[in-house]
């Protein structure tokens, strides 16, 4: 008894957003390392940071399509393209502010994705998967090949990033930028997973004749999910074009599409914290490679250009070795963490 | 001229076509026995050439010793392979089976890089780079190869499914697991032979287009487009890999050189995945799929 009173929790404590006290306090010691996360990193951290903060908005953006409704998309950096090449145009050739570059951005992704979901309503798993494939492979096709109106593989310049005359361009700011619009992605897609849409996409998820048959428009639902993620994979595109300040086709490869499946993977799929967690550790992880393969670069130079081979090879057995031996992700070995503590002396 | 200039295109079309076909024909058959999509196909295709260019550059084999060695060799990291990797992930959720497979491509990418290096190789010409005419089209010998090899390679794959004991279970396993395994069929085999069989394909595949282009470790970008092949046909039907993965060759050649001027270079690069889509907005299930019907 005195096991499950920590384990279990009642209906109520369910619906809300966040379960318990303890998760209050730790959510606020939290809060206030990150907001004073300029003043004591380093530019390197904070770097990282920007791009873990983009990197957690694409991936919330992902994890509604295929975590949430379970559409795999193998085409979800092709929306962060449109989303960063429409603000960028926007930005260098028509002088638009952040302000209004950054929906503009988002909004065009969402109406791409939408014309997208529509062809996709009648294509299942596989096919599914290949389609939004080709739209990888077209849209990154179109932005190496629209010379006059991408500048190709020389890129676009943005213009600073001005909120309200205040220049946000460099990392310490632009940071705060970043960090409030991954908080409330974050805390509206945890919003949208407990709401009646959100069940609905589930529903679909597990078995969409059955909630066709419940009642469950699949149409509705399928092309709000790809509304909805790639509107946030357009904001994360976006956001990421004013971050790197120059955006350049590769930015927004098959590989990068590949990248953002595995963060939700790592992560532990369908959850809004695995789903941080796991864009995080992705974005770390090259890191860290490149930190240790950098000093055997400079040991053996005559291996430099094929060091960057390692990363590869890395990168590929995390997502294997997860899959295999930790299906449900870093979120699980989490929730086993916090297990083992709440029922300590009764461990097994 | 215009007739010759067609001919020539339809030829590379059908060369390209064909090392389409055989990794499509790859993925077609592990889907089929194992329901298991290997998105690192490409990757054996690659990695089968690599192979067979390091026997004949540094252990000086001749083509063909080399060719049959690199078989051999790939039936091995194939099986290996399907034992430790896929076999704990039959039966489970499509996408994370997509992950292993497109992580292990991510492997053998890495590692061809980190051993062969990134830039182009030249493979050795088995074949005499004398330009074949016929009816005043020149064609590249290597490709001419490409397809005749690719058509006896299917017809041994056809016999060997319709008469041997191994093609007869394998076919069985493809189409009811379970019933199969009550019968008395080695299912595990079954999975290993299908991946064994996979990687020889791909390895000619890959083989063959090394002879008229370069190894490079992109070349499996190139493989990639085997799967648009595969979804035209059907994903579950061999013919539909072999006769999508020739139509994405040619279309791909004769869109290159006609439509380039309309539509900027490089078309040719996307024409298959221009193709799928709007295939799959008419048909679903590709030209030869079965419709899958759901129950509740």
């Amino acid at each position: 008894m005195a096991v499950t009173r920590f384990c279990v929790r009642n209906y109520r404590q369910d619906l809300r957003i966040f379960a318990s006290p303890s998760a209050k306090i730790s959510l606020a010691i939290l809060a206030v390392l990150l907001l004073t996360l300029p003043w004591w990193a380093g530019k390197y951290l904070v770097f990282i940071a920007c791009v873990s903060g983009v990197s957690i908005i694409g991936a919330l953006g992902l994890s509604v399509l295929t975590g949430m409704t379970g559409l795999i998309s193998l085409g979800h950096a092709a929306f962060m393209g449109l989303g960063a090449y429409t603000a960028a145009i926007l930005s260098a050739k028509a002088g638009w502010p952040m302000i209004a570059c950054l929906p503009a951005g988002a909004v065009m992704a969402a109406l791409t994705g939408a014309v997208v979901g529509i062809p996709t309503l009648r294509l299942k798993g596989l096919y599914l998967v290949v389609t939004t494939l080709a739209f990888q492979f077209i849209t990154q096709h179109v932005i190496y090949h629209w010379e006059s109106l991408t500048q190709s593989d020389k890129g676009i310049k943005l213009a600073e990033p001005m909120i309200l005359g205040l220049n946000l361009g460099t990392y310490d700011r632009f940071y705060f930028v970043i960090l409030v619009l991954a908080v409330v992605t974050a805390v509206l897609t945890k919003n949208l997973a407990m709401s009646r849409t959100g069940r609905a996409l589930v529903a679909v998820r597990d078995r969409d004749i059955a909630a066709e048959i419940i009642g469950i428009h699949l149409a509705k639902y399928k092309i709000l999910a790809f509304v909805v993620s790639s509107f946030i994979a357009g904001l994360a595109g976006a956001l990421y074009a004013y971050l790197i300040g120059l955006i350049a086709p590769d930015h927004f490869t098959f590989n990068q599409s590949v990248l953002y499946i595995a963060m939700i993977i790592v992560g532990g799929m369908g959850t809004v914290l695995g789903t941080i967690l796991g864009a995080i550790f992705m974005v770390l992880l090259p890191e860290a490679i490149n930190a240790l393969s950098g000093p055997l670069a400079t040991a053996y130079p005559a291996l430099a250009p094929r060091i960057g081979g390692i990363s590869v090879v890395v990168y590929g057995m995390v997502i294997i070795l997860f899959l295999i031996l930790e299906p449900q992700g870093l979120f699980g070995i989490w929730i086993r963490i916090k297990r083992y503590f709440k029922t300590w002396p009764y461990t097994y | 001229m215009g007739l010759e200039i067609l001919l020539q295109l339809v030829v590379t079309g059908l060369a390209w076509g064909s090392v389409y076909a055989l990794i499509a024909l790859g993925f077609v058959l592990i889907f089929k026995a194992t329901e298991i999509f290997n998105f690192a196909q490409p990757e054996l295709m690659m990695l089968g050439a690599y192979f067979a260019f390091a026997l004949i550059t540094t252990l000086r084999l001749p083509f063909i010793a080399a060719f049959v060695a690199t078989l051999v060799l790939m039936i091995v990291v194939a099986a290996v392979l399907e034992m430790l990797i896929v076999r704990p992930m039959v039966g489970e959720p499509v996408l994370a089976v997509i992950m292993v497979t497109l992580g292990l491509a991510n492997v053998i990418r890495g590692l061809t890089g980190l051993i062969w290096g990134y830039e182009e190789l030249q493979f050795p010409k088995p074949f005499s780079s004398d330009p074949l005419v016929v009816f005043g089209a020149v064609m590249n010998q290597a490709e001419v190869f490409t397809i005749l090899a690719t058509a006896v390679l299917l017809v041994a794959f056809l016999l060997f499914f319709k008469y041997s004991s191994a093609g007869l279970s394998m076919r069985a396993t493809a189409e009811d697991t379970t019933t199969a395994f009550l019968m008395g069929i080695n299912v595990k085999r079954v999975f290993t032979a299908s991946w064994a069989i996979a990687s020889v394909v791909a390895t000619v595949a890959g083989i063959m287009l090394a002879t008229f282009t370069y190894l490079e470790p992109i070349m499996s970008h190139a493989g990639l487009k085997a799967l648009p092949a595969m979804i035209l046909g059907g994903m579950d039907s061999i013919p539909g890999a072999i006769i999508g993965g020739l139509i994405i060759g040619v279309a791909e050649n004769l869109a290159g050189f006609y439509l380039e001027s309309y539509l900027g270079a490089g078309i040719n690069e996307i024409a298959a995945y221009v193709i799928v889509l709007i295939v799959m907005m008419v048909r679903p299930y590709g030209l030869f799929g079965t419709k899958e019907i759901e129950r509740v």
